[in-house]
């Protein structure tokens, strides 16, 4: 019996009709029955995955948020509150399913499943680990992008089908917004893919190593520029604050789903924090090396076999997954930092500062590429510098978060006699 | 600081919102390590939240019978006749009789007046707050069951010798024994 050393599902259906059925898959007359269990399989893994990750992110963005406000935030249900999104999740099904008499009931019913269809398209070229990825599709970053705008169509027939101006406004603005920080996006991936050669999500994570330097993020200043602008313009696209305009709940009630309640607004909302996901890992698969082993090339991994090959799969999955958590804690601590952007601002933001700044990475990575060998002394040196620079900033962060500590500090117990260190490890 | 313009301004503006961001961002994180200032009022607290109010709160009238001479001066005062007081002469030994002094906590709206006109101290704000009553009936405090001799007018005795909010506790627990049909 062969091993299996396949990328995806396709290839996993394949190794199961060629070495468990012993049959050929170009022949054998149910391989579409293999392949549509493989399909159902990578679903319901994906799906399973999107709603664990999802509902626990609810309660880890309303823990910051208390933690920034100088509140607690949710701690009641179960052991500090972590069953605080079960509730949540409980309470909207059991809420009765509103629809409002004038609206276009069809499209009503079909927003939901549009945007939630939109969101979760793009797990199929999303990897989680070495070899652990739904479909490595040659054309990745291109479906991701396609797909990534039902989401717009999902939220522009919510805003119409509910027959309500805020929900109107909340859905042409979603439309404006997210149509806009499209092109900033596909050109910030586009600085990703003519450094990589290849639509492939995965050769694009091959393409990095695992060791900090090897990252994209770390290639020239160009790509160093272009991660942070995509960070932006996917918080944009993820309609996260300080981009929330579509739901802007100072001025449009909730926005596209003002009308919406019980189980279609939680897809709604479901979207938006399996977004957080999506948007980590979108990040972390360009610009920051994705799931390499720092120290275990992506052939070794193909190479083993047995338990060993089980074990780089989950090293490999934890550490995407902690590259992706760190990216999803800065998104929500951004969230809870920066005041929200007028309607006027977010337009400039996108078209004057955003889109000019990734055509001139574009030009930039180009220039690099034809001038400086890759592997060469030079191109080492550019890394070790952004390597450095980005460390340069990270410790910066540190100390200037070290440095607004103490200067509360001393002022502290003028106001109760307790001390002021209280990190986040403590429960209260 | 000069406003900068064309070219100038253009840099400038990202700049900022770059490093905006980043101050942003290194305050909200150092607030990630202090100490959260909620109070977890009712159960996750040090000490009962009666204790950590301030002086002079005004919380539900409690009343001395000990030192009450039943001059009715806060009956007459209290602007929406909250406080009832029923006062019986023996007419053969001239003895003064309190036999019953409700206060309604339901209508009270703690102004005070009361206690500004008691000269002898015997009406207060207690610290206590927490009366809950499934009934409006079970907010009126009875202070005494029997009728009992009124106190006699001592000048010199200090305004307040005991701490406040024992009596009316009391009172509260028994409304609350009462809703639960014991």
């Amino acid at each position: 019996m062969d091993r299996w050393d396949g990328g995806d599902m396709k290839e996993l259906a394949e190794w199961v009709i060629r070495d468990l059925f012993s049959k050929n898959p170009d022949t054998w007359q149910y391989t579409w029955a293999i392949y549509l269990a493989g399909m159902a399989l990578a679903a319901v893994i994906c799906l399973g995955f999107v709603a664990v990750f999802a509902g626990p992110v609810t309660w880890v963005e309303r823990r910051t948020a208390g933690r920034i406000m100088s509140r607690i935030g949710p701690n009641r249900v179960g052991p500090q509150g972590v069953l605080q999104w079960l509730a949540d999740g409980i309470k909207n099904l059991l809420k009765e399913d509103l629809i409002p008499d004038d609206a276009d009931k069809p499209l009503f019913r079909l927003a939901p499943y549009l945007v939630f269809s939109g969101m979760f398209g793009t797990f199929v070229v999303l990897p989680f680990g070495a070899n652990l990825i739904a479909a490595d599709l040659d054309i990745g970053v291109l479906y991701l992008m396609a797909v990534t705008t039902l989401v717009v169509v999902g939220l522009l027939t919510a805003g119409w089908a509910s027959n309500s101006k805020w929900a109107l406004y909340g859905g042409i603005r979603s439309a404006a917004q997210l149509v806009s920080y499209e092109v900033p996006i596909a050109f910030a991936l586009l600085v990703v893919v003519i450094s990589t050669g290849s639509l492939s999500t995965q050769a694009i994570i091959k393409a990095q190593g695992g060791w900090p330097w090897q990252w994209f993020v770390a290639k020239n200043p160009f790509t160093f520029i272009a991660f942070f602008l995509l960070l932006t313009s996917a918080m944009a696209e993820g309609n996260r604050i300080p981009f929330d305009l579509p739901e802007a709940e100072s001025e449009l009630v909730a926005g596209y789903n003002t009308e919406y309640s019980g189980m279609r607004f939680l897809f709604f909302l479901f979207e938006e924090w399996a977004n957080l996901w999506i948007m980590g890992a979108i990040t972390t698969l360009c610009f920051l090396g994705g799931w390499q082993i720092p120290g275990v090339s992506p052939e070794k991994i193909s190479a083993s076999s047995g338990w060993t090959f089980v074990g780089w799969q989950l090293l490999s999955f934890a550490i995407f997954a902690a590259k992706v958590s760190w990216i999803v804690f800065i998104v929500i601590q951004a969230r809870w930092t920066l005041p929200r952007l007028r309607v006027d601002q977010l337009m400039s933001t996108c078209w004057k500062y955003l889109v000019p700044m990734t055509l001139v990475c574009i030009a930039g990575v180009l220039f690099m590429d034809l001038y400086i060998v890759q592997g060469g002394i030079t191109d080492k040196i550019i890394r070790w510098i952004m390597t450095l620079l980005g460390a340069a900033v990270i410790v910066l962060f540190f100390l200037r978060a070290r440095y607004n500590y103490k200067m509360d500090k001393d002022k502290y117990p003028g106001l109760r006699n307790e001390k002021m260190w209280y990190p986040p490890y403590r429960m209260p | 600081m000069r406003e900068k313009s064309g070219i100038a301004a253009y840099f400038d503006n990202a700049w900022k919102a770059a490093y905006s961001t980043f101050e942003g961002l290194a305050v909200t994180f150092s607030w990630m390590f202090r100490r959260p200032i909620t109070i977890q009022y009712p159960d996750k607290i040090d000490k009962p939240t009666q204790e950590t109010l301030p002086d002079g709160y005004r919380g539900i009238l409690e009343v001395d019978l000990d030192r009450c001479t039943g001059c009715m001066l806060c009956s007459k005062t209290c602007p929406i006749d909250c406080i009832r007081v029923k006062i019986e002469k023996n007419e053969e030994t001239k003895e003064r009789f309190i036999t019953s002094f409700d206060i309604d906590i339901g209508k009270c709206m703690y102004c005070g007046l009361c206690t500004e006109n008691c000269k002898f101290g015997a009406i207060h704000h207690s610290k206590e707050f927490e009366a809950t009553a499934c009934k409006r009936s079970d907010l009126v405090i009875h202070f005494t069951d029997q009728p009992r001799p009124v106190a006699k007018p001592k000048k010199d005795r200090e305004p307040v010798d005991k701490p406040l909010g024992q009596v009316v506790r009391k009172k509260l627990k028994v409304c609350f024994e009462d809703k639960e049909g014991k």
